[in-house]
């Protein structure tokens, strides 16, 4: 028993997140029964579950590696769809001038675009890191001048990427029953999820989002840390554009991942983490960025005039932050822990039940000193 | 200041003058080169004029921000939110339902009203600022576009009067090529950037809100052991900004005649922008309130320099980007080598100067 409430302690942080899917996929069921509906159409899976996890491939990549900079520098990278924008479109003019395209080089290609988000999250970095400044100004530079740099490497407006392979990395790989990005997608949760399994990377960010003087006196290098944070931001966005890139089989630099950071921030935050740094859970930001896929979609399903979508948003963003914000979930937990000794203390007569009460009003009043 | 502290008489400039003084000097240095490169259009008095004429309402957006950033905040909702008051008050003077008057308080009321939802939300609930002040963007761009898509022109005689009215410099202008003197014009929207400046300035240095909020920005829990209500402080930051973003709304009317969808779109990033050039960090605690206008000026001279020199339009966002990383790389140089003398805490010199034993201790962790 106290084993599991250990790990039920450590995994209530994602109480919150799932939570709220639930409830807006209970929303999406009371609207129709066949919303898990999954059809096979020329031996591909199609349904409402298969296309959220389709659109959603470029937000969790996104928010993942939006989560590590949010951890240690104590600051939001806003210049995200920008980095992916510029990546996708060096990917776009290697593609083109390559003349016949084998898997080699899209391959390469994704190499290259991985070395320019590199190079970006290295401009990033090395503002936030070694010139101490915060990270919003510091990415506010590529925000206002990133897309003007991806449209001069594309020349033109919108060059088209018309080619059998990248069209199967943006749907379907025949034979295979599912669509290409979810599978990248996946592929790289658990890319990441093998990094932070294996190195120390998760114990050196939160140390040095919790207290960078303090990391610094047990022997970690902030600056380097935070410098690393952003360069793994810039492979993610490399990865989020040529996912996005192949999806929609023309680089318009003006409006690819347009605005998207301000849906990865809000994944961060849905996601139970801190904007200000410290611990952090990727695996709550990826719960995160699939409920704002959902979200959208079940406005879409609803039928919201489209004009209102963006005010419903809003309004759904608000009450969940009411709910989830520090000074309700305190008086919750007052309000529980009352609750909790009134029904222990009707329990007393009962064999086991004073047991029962005195470790119940111990609990409550732990959690009221907290 | 000298009389306050007499065991120091050489006392030390404050981060926050420091700042404003090195956006000063870049400020007179864009424009000094604008002089020396293109003569002939910045020497006139009409384009400097023109800044305010034509900007006044960014101007306003950033003084609402430079409030919030000082007290450790942020708020990315101004912009849409001067949009909405657009539209809002385009489609009331325009249904003849009510007067120029009924549009500024209800340009006030949106504006209050946003403002009273970020500052309880943010200030009495703990919630991050940048979470809500986005909700309340997407809020008010999806208000907008219910409202009305097509854009609305005004126009309302008594509005068009007010709109092309314009203040004459009689002592102040230029000779054309007829040898006809044109005097400088000011908008009336410039009468109210002045006034909210003035009222601002006022407002940071000399009243007991003014000196809270920069206690409270420079560090939360020294400002809460000092006995400073730090909630409703920032509160009363977040109102003032809402309420700045609704004023300018109406400002922006009065500029373009018209509601668009696009009016005041990415003016939050340009007054984030602009106040960092002037000197205000986002940490909060550090700036001069002066240093918003000077900041924006220094935006605008920038952005007209290069339009001037007749750059590629992609070529302009590029540019603009590349100076905005030289000001923020040389502000932390200079910080940097002001900060390995010693460690001192960011406060203007007027709380320095009485400096209470709790701060110290605070000081002494920090």
């Amino acid at each position: 028993m106290p084993r599991f409430k250990a790990r039920f302690d450590r995994l209530s942080h994602l109480f919150f997140p799932l939570s709220v899917l639930v409830i807006l996929l209970i929303i999406n069921l009371l609207k129709g029964a066949d919303y898990f509906k999954i059809t096979m159409v020329n031996g591909v899976l199609y349904g409402n579950i298969p296309n959220i996890l389709y659109g959603a491939s470029e937000l969790v990549i996104l928010s993942i590696g939006m989560t590590l900079v949010t951890a240690a520098a104590r600051g939001q990278d806003i210049s995200i769809g920008e980095s992916g924008a510029i990546s996708s479109a060096i990917f776009v003019q290697y593609v083109l001038n390559a003349g016949e395209v084998t898997i080699w080089t899209i391959l390469v290609g994704f190499l290259i675009s991985c070395v320019a988000g590199l190079v970006i999250g290295a401009f990033n970095g090395t503002l936030v890191s070694f010139f101490n400044v915060q990270p919003m100004v510091a990415t506010l530079i590529l925000f206002l001048g990133g897309r003007s740099i991806a449209f001069i490497i594309d020349g033109k407006v919108s060059p088209i990427l018309a080619n059998p392979i990248s069209n199967k990395i943006g749907t379907v790989i025949p034979g295979v029953p599912i669509q290409t990005p979810i599978i990248l997608t996946a592929v790289f949760i658990a890319l990441v999820a093998v990094v932070l399994k294996t190195t120390n990377l998760r114990l050196y960010v939160e140390a040095v989002g919790i207290n960078p003087n303090a990391a610094r006196l047990n022997g970690i290098n902030p600056k380097k840390v935070i410098f690393l944070t952003f360069l793994l931001m810039g492979v993610c966005s490399a990865v989020a554009g040529f996912i996005a890139v192949n999806k929609v089989g023309r680089h318009d630099s003006v409006n690819l991942l347009k605005f998207i950071m301000m849906d990865a921030i809000l994944a961060v935050a849905l996601g139970g983490n801190s904007l200000s740094g410290g611990k952090f859970s990727i695996t709550g930001s990826i719960i995160g960025a699939y409920t704002i896929e959902v979200l959208n979609r079940t406005l879409l399903r609803l039928e919201v005039n489209p004009e209102a979508i963006k005010a419903f948003k809003a309004v759904f963003i608000i009450i969940l932050m009411i709910v989830a914000s520090p000074v309700v979930r305190v008086y919750a937990r007052k309000c529980l822990g009352k609750v909790k000794t009134f029904v222990a203390g009707n329990a007393i007569g009962k064999p086991g039940g004073l047991n029962q009460a005195v470790i119940s009003s111990m609990d409550s009043s732990a959690k009221k000193e907290e | 200041m000298g009389a306050l502290n007499p065991t120091k008489p050489k006392a030390r400039l404050a981060n926050s003058t420091l700042l404003f003084i090195i956006a000063g000097i870049i400020f007179l240095l864009m424009y000094g080169i604008a002089l020396l490169t293109f003569p002939v259009s910045f020497k006139q008095f009409q384009t400097f004029f023109d800044f305010f004429n034509l900007n006044a309402a960014l101007f306003i957006v950033t003084l609402g921000m430079c409030i919030v950033m000082i007290g450790g905040g942020i708020d990315i909702s101004v912009g849409a939110v001067c949009g909405l008051v657009t539209m809002a008050c385009a489609l009331l003077l325009e249904s003849g339902a009510g007067n120029i008057w009924g549009a500024f308080f209800l340009a006030l009321g949106i504006g209050l009203a946003f403002g009273l939802m970020h500052g309880y939300l943010i200030a009495y609930l703990e919630i991050q600022p940048f979470i809500i002040t986005l909700a309340g963007m997407f809020l008010a761009q999806g208000l907008l576009t219910t409202l009305h898509r097509e854009p609305l022109n005004v126009t309302r005689p008594a509005f068009v009067a007010l709109r092309s009215y314009r203040i004459e410099i009689p002592w102040l202008g230029t000779v054309n090529r007829l040898g006809v003197f044109i005097p400088c014009e000011i908008r009336p929207g410039v009468i109210v950037v002045v006034v909210l400046v003035v009222l601002y300035a006022i407002m940071m240095k000399w009243t007991r809100f003014g000196r809270n909020l920069y206690a409270v920005g420079g560090n939360r829990q020294s400002a809460r052991m000092l006995g400073i209500n730090v909630k409703k402080t920032i509160f009363f930051s977040y109102v003032l900004c809402g309420l700045t973003a609704g004023i300018s709304g109406f400002v922006f009317l009065l500029t373009t005649g018209a509601g668009n969808i696009g009016n005041g779109s990415l003016y939050e990033m340009k007054a984030i922008a602009a106040n960092v050039m002037g000197g205000i960090l986002l940490n909060g605690g550090v700036g001069n309130l002066l240093g918003a206008p000077i900041g924006t000026l220094t935006l605008l001279t920038i952005n007209e320099l290069i339009r001037a020199a007749g750059v590629q339009s992609n070529l302009q966002a590029i540019v603009s980007g590349l100076l905005l990383y030289l000001f923020i790389v040389l502000q932390s140089i200079v910080m940097a080598l002001r900060g390995r003398r010693q460690f001192k805490l960011a406060l203007p010199p007027w709380l320095k100067g009485q400096r209470p034993p709790g701060e110290q201790a605070a000081g002494n962790q920090g």
